[in-house]
């Protein structure tokens, strides 16, 4: 096998360019500025702080991740706009974007890059199956990971003192729902169909479980794909059923054909989703048919929250499109980690982590606490529905309806 | 006993609900329509090429979205819709038939005489081409596709079909009868059956095979925009990675009718979206619960692996020797 | 290997001079390289190059079964699948079986195999594209089920994976953190480095033994003419269920690796995709040849994150800012770099002399 090694063997060649190739890109790393690391300690002048971020931002996600990406910019770039001060010197924020393709083995890859580079902290996974496997390398790392959007209670089951969420988990979210559903909605049978993701699975069980606690029958639980776009077939086989309302563990581009179809085949139930279902696509593509859908998102309404409309607003000022799912999440998060960093007067992660672990933070969601589990202690969440092609805030269910994580 | 108990409840439940059922062979119809527009694009190209051109779905893709982007720029301009329409299925055909002649002349036809794995690999660069060029022309987001036809629908014994889905079943059965006729009535399908012989005889007998095949692929591609703008208009949605589901699909019903028959196509299309729609519909209460709609492609899977393991090569497929 | 030692045999004093020099030389750079990958480039690309180790695993493995037996099978990664659950079942907390991994990794590797056979078994009239559709079939079956099984019982955890899956340890030895040997650190990436570059060589050495034997020619033979392989004697049923199993069995094993190294498995890693970039592997590299084989699973991961990098950095460095979007972009460039390494070399970068001889030779039409 290795006589070939003499000739210019196309492996030889191949193997050649690669390296060059690779040789310039570490050449390209190692001109970036020293003060990079944090490691260094206190010099004079700025204080130069790398904030990680990983979400999708590429494949069927992408759109989710790019507003998730476009969130923590915006974050950024208002913490350097208004000069904060860490330690007695003026820190810089640097963002470090990275695509994990919601896929878990690129997501440990991208974690390791972003360790690396000496991030201070990350912002992210999207995912709860690329937040889990990538949360271990943070913690054997010892950086601050803080996913905005990972639903999964499993994410924060490991141990790992450096792991958070500034989002309810599925058990808080599907209570709520479930909740809401039976009690507000008084809903006796009901159906559920969920996309067989982490995500929409998740929320499924527990909304049934907290639907069943709440007194009503679940008459049916179908399935479907998070690539799908024909429901008519499993809304066809609940039409038979009549379930007075019909709960979909997924998102949006799902959720919105399934709307349409749902009236189209003249199934009158009410349609509920979590909050993969409080976009402003949901009444921007069903249009009439999204009328009177419910939907749910952990947090107060922007509105009520200071600084909620402001940020709102200057999203949709400079990315031309409004709020899609969890830049909000990701605004706080990087928030609620600078505010840490300051309290503790340091970007190291072992510094400012026992800060963080106790920190009360006036973010624009909620007022975000953690608990020791790095879970959002007793947080609230809002219903919405769809009137008149807006979505309005009917009910925030807070710490009394929802007794923190089970 | 309580097994049989159980069946035959299921089985009075089934009887009871025909609406239901009709419901579902309508949804099947549908569907199965969608797969068939799209089988019928692979099953061209390989009976020419014996090549599959999984940049295909691709193709319906680029349709969808360019024939969107003409109906936005259209729709402020007072003509009306039936003009837009026929304007926006004009200008998408011509620009997928374009792509559909590059993609043969870039990625193919220098590969026709490589290892048969060889056009595989570059088919599937071309599919990531085109849906990252998809997605930076047309953003990663979901686009609302306007809704091209009334909003009317028909009711039959209680089971509910929209004017879109007739369209789209129609339009379906329509491309095929078209394309048969093409193949067997007109000079040029001649010379695409000689091609598919024999490039080398057809040569002799003064055939141009590359223009055969080249035409093949364009007609291919403009089947393929006028597929992505049924289904579209059909979901009321468009997204850059709408294709690939779509290709997979097309492909399993094309290889199920036998590849490289336009019949079999178009019946393997139907039974696909029957087998999904009869499947997600019954599993569940058939096993009594035991299964349900989430191991619906499994079912479809068996059935394909079932048909094949009784007849190799589709339903409709002739018995071709080995294709080294 | 065995070619190389065959050199020693049968060569000149010098030749076999050089032979050992250049095997004693790779020996050096593969045993050096993660430090050497890690001072320059940083410990992320450890990491790529351990996948890249585990991708060579698979790829030779599919080798078998698309390059020796010439069977397109598009559902290869079930295998990898059912090795990583394997593993996943029996060394984490979801039953709470913590098995050592020398038990659980063979035993996944026979898990495979055995699959190997069952989905075989129904294939073996079926040729070309035919065959193609099955195996992408069992392929997502096998996802499915994995993605379902949570209900009525859970066996699998269903869509939310199994995580907190035990680190490939040796007694108190574990891979999983860093450890000290003889004065020298070496991180829990590195480790695996070195426990992946054993079974890829294992994996190697089985290969080219395989490719040399009787077996192999079968396989070959079966490959350019099925008929007239069982007209000379030749078992054709057997003869591909071997390579289904022997296939299977590889990716069972890499399976296995997967699961220890990540600590985390989901039924999302197991996508068609994952299937079809094997194959590109195995095809870009050039089918059947083993070394063709390891350049193709390493370009496949290499690539996507160096476009990864040079998207983003060297973008910004040689135009001084961001045109297209890095994703875009590194998307693009790969897309790309397939296309264009086929229609240079549509054997492959680096295919087997056999293939190159049927290339050059043969005028094969379209319609073939």
């Amino acid at each position: 096998m290795f006589y070939k090694l003499s000739a210019p063997s196309p492996f030889v060649t191949s193997a050649t360019l690669i390296f060059s190739i690779a040789l310039l890109a570490g050449c390209n790393k190692s001109e970036a500025p020293a003060s990079a690391s944090y490691a260094k300690g206190y010099g004079s002048g700025e204080l130069v702080v790398k904030i990680g971020a990983a979400a999708p931002l590429t494949g069927a996600q992408a759109h989710v991740g790019k507003d998730n990406e476009n969130g923590t910019r915006m974050a950024i770039e208002d913490a350097n706009a208004k000069g904060i001060m860490i330690g007695g010197r003026k820190a810089r924020f640097e963002l470090l974007s990275e695509d994990d393709q919601a896929d878990p083995k690129s997501a440990t890859i991208v974690a390791q890059k972003l360790v690396d580079a000496k991030v201070s902290g990350v912002i992210g996974h999207l995912n709860s199956g690329t937040s889990i496997p990538a949360s271990k390398i943070y913690s054997d790392n010892g950086i601050v990971q803080i996913s905005p959007s990972a639903t999964a209670v499993a994410y924060t089951n490991s141990g790992f003192k450096t792991t958070f969420r500034v989002m309810a988990n599925d058990a808080q979210q599907g209570k709520a729902l479930g909740t809401f559903a039976t009690q507000t909605l008084g809903a006796k049978k009901i159906a559920v169909i969920d996309d067989r993701t982490a995500y929409g699975e998740g929320l499924a069980r527990e909304f049934i479980k907290a639907a069943q606690a709440g007194g009503a029958q679940i008459i049916a639980h179908e399935y479907t794909t998070d690539r799908a776009v024909d429901f008519t077939a499993v809304l066809t086989s609940l039409k038979g059923k009549r379930p007075e309302l019909i709960f979909f563990g997924g998102m949006d581009p799902q959720g919105v054909p399934m709307i349409k179809q749902m009236r189209a085949l003249g199934l009158p139930a009410k349609f509920m989703m979590g909050d993969g279902g409080y976009t402003p696509k949901t009444p921007e593509l069903a249009g009439v048919a999204a009328e009177g859908v419910y939907a749910s998102l952990p947090g107060v309404p922007l509105a009520k929250m200071p600084g909620g409309t402001d940020f709102s607003d200057r999203y949709v000022a400079k990315y031309h499109q409004p709020i899609q799912n969890y830049a909000p999440y990701c605004y706080d998060a990087v928030n609620v980690m600078i505010a840490a960093m300051q309290k503790a007067a340091s970007i190291d992660p072992a510094k400012y982590l026992p800060e963080l672990a106790k920190i009360t933070h006036d973010g624009i969601t909620a007022k975000i606490t953690f608990d020791e589990k790095g879970d959002l202690k007793g947080g609230a969440i809002t219903l919405y529905q769809i009137q008149k092609g807006k979505w309005q805030p009917l009910q925030t269910m807070g710490d009394h309806t929802i007794a923190g994580t089970p | 006993m309580a097994c049989r108990f159980l069946f035959a409840q299921s089985f009075f439940q089934f009887v009871k609900t025909l609406d239901i059922l009709l419901q579902q062979i309508i949804n099947g119809l549908v569907q199965g329509s969608v797969y068939s527009m799209v089988a019928l694009g692979y099953t061209m190209v390989y009976g020419i090429l014996g090549l599959i051109n999984f940049a295909h779905g691709e193709i319906v893709m680029i349709g969808a979205m360019v024939a969107l982007s003409v109906i936005q720029l259209l729709t402020g301009s007072g003509l009306p819709i039936f003009f837009i329409l026929l304007i926006s299925l004009m200008i998408s055909m011509l620009v997928c038939m374009t792509l559909g002649y590059s993609m043969e002349r870039i990625a193919y036809r220098p590969l026709r005489n490589a290892p048969r794995l060889a056009p595989l690999i570059t088919a599937i660069g071309l599919s990531i081409v085109l849906q990252t060029l998809a997605m930076m022309f047309w953003g990663r987001e979901y686009h609302s596709f306007p809704l091209l036809f009334t909003n009317s629908s028909v009711h039959i014994a209680g089971a509910v079909i929209t004017e879109v889905q007739i369209i789209i079943i129609v339009v379906a059965m329509a491309m095929m009868g078209g394309l048969l006729m093409l193949v067997h009535h007109t000079r040029l399908g001649r010379a695409m059956r000689a091609v598919a012989e024999s490039p080398s005889a057809a040569a002799l007998m003064g055939v141009n095979s590359n223009n055969v095949i080249s035409t093949t692929f364009m007609l291919g591609a403009g089947l393929a925009a006028v597929a992505g703008i049924m289904i579209s208009a059909n979901y009321g949605i468009a997204h850059y990675l709408m294709g690939s589901l779509l290709g997979l699909k097309a492909f399993t019903a094309a290889v199920l009718g036998g590849i490289g028959n336009l019949r079999g196509a178009m019946l393997g299309g139907l039974l696909l979206g029957l087998i999904e729609s009869l499947g997600a519909g019954y599993i569940g209460d058939l096993s009594g619960g035991f299964l349900g709609s989430h191991y619906q492609d499994v079912f479809a899977f068996f059935v394909l692996i079932a048909v094949l393991i009784f007849r190799p090569s589709g339903l409709l497929g002739e018995r071709v020797a080995e294709r080294a | 290997m065995r070619n190389a030692l065959n050199i020693i045999k049968h060569h000149a004093p010098n030749e076999k001079r050089m032979a050992w020099l250049a095997f004693a030389a790779l020996t050096l750079i593969l045993l050096a390289l993660p430090f050497a990958v890690d001072d320059l480039f940083g410990r992320g690309w450890v990491r790529v190059l351990d996948f890249a180790l585990l991708y060579i695993m698979l790829a030779l493995g599919l080798n078998i079964v698309v390059g020796y037996a010439g069977l397109l099978d598009l559902g290869y990664v079930a295998f990898f699948a059912v090795g990583a659950y394997c593993y996943a079942l029996l060394g984490s907390p979801q039953f709470g079986i913590h098995l050592p991994f020398w038990i659980v990794l063979p035993l996944g590797a026979l898990l495979a195999c055995i699959f190997g056979v069952l989905l075989g078994a129904p294939t073996l009239r079926l040729r070309g594209d035919y065959l193609a559709i099955v195996t992408l079939g069992f392929g997502e079956i096998i996802r499915i089920f994995l993605n379902n099984l949570n209900a009525p019982i859970n066996i699998t955890n269903g869509p939310q994976g199994i995580s907190m899956i035990d680190a490939i340890h040796v007694g108190g030895f574990s891979l999983g953190r860093t450890q000290e040997i003889f004065g020298i650190t070496f991180p829990s990436v590195h480790l695996h480095y070195y426990l992946f570059l054993i079974f890829t060589l294992l994996v190697i050495f089985v290969s080219i033994r395989l490719q040399d034997s009787r077996i192999g020619r079968a396989w070959a033979a079966i490959r350019e003419d099925e008929v007239a392989a069982s007209a000379m004697g030749i078992n054709t049923r057997n003869i591909k269920l071997l390579a289904f199993a022997m296939g299977a069995t590889f990716g069972g094993l890499a399976g296995g690796l997967f699961a220890g190294f990540q600590g985390f498995v989901s039924p999302e890693s197991f996508g068609l995709t994952e299937s079809i970039m094997i194959l590109c592997m195995v095809v870009l590299g050039g089918m059947g040849n083993i070394g063709g084989v390891v350049l193709g699973g390493i370009l496949l991961v290499v690539i996507p994150e160096l476009t990864r990098h040079l998207a983003g950095t060297a973008q910004q460095a040689l135009l001084g800012k961001t045109v297209i979007d890095p994703e875009s972009l590194r998307m693009l460039m790969f897309g790309l770099a397939l296309i264009l390494i086929m229609l240079w070399r549509p054997a492959g970068l680096w295919p087997s002399s056999q293939r190159r001889r049927e290339l050059t030779s043969s005028a094969s039409s379209p319609n073939a």
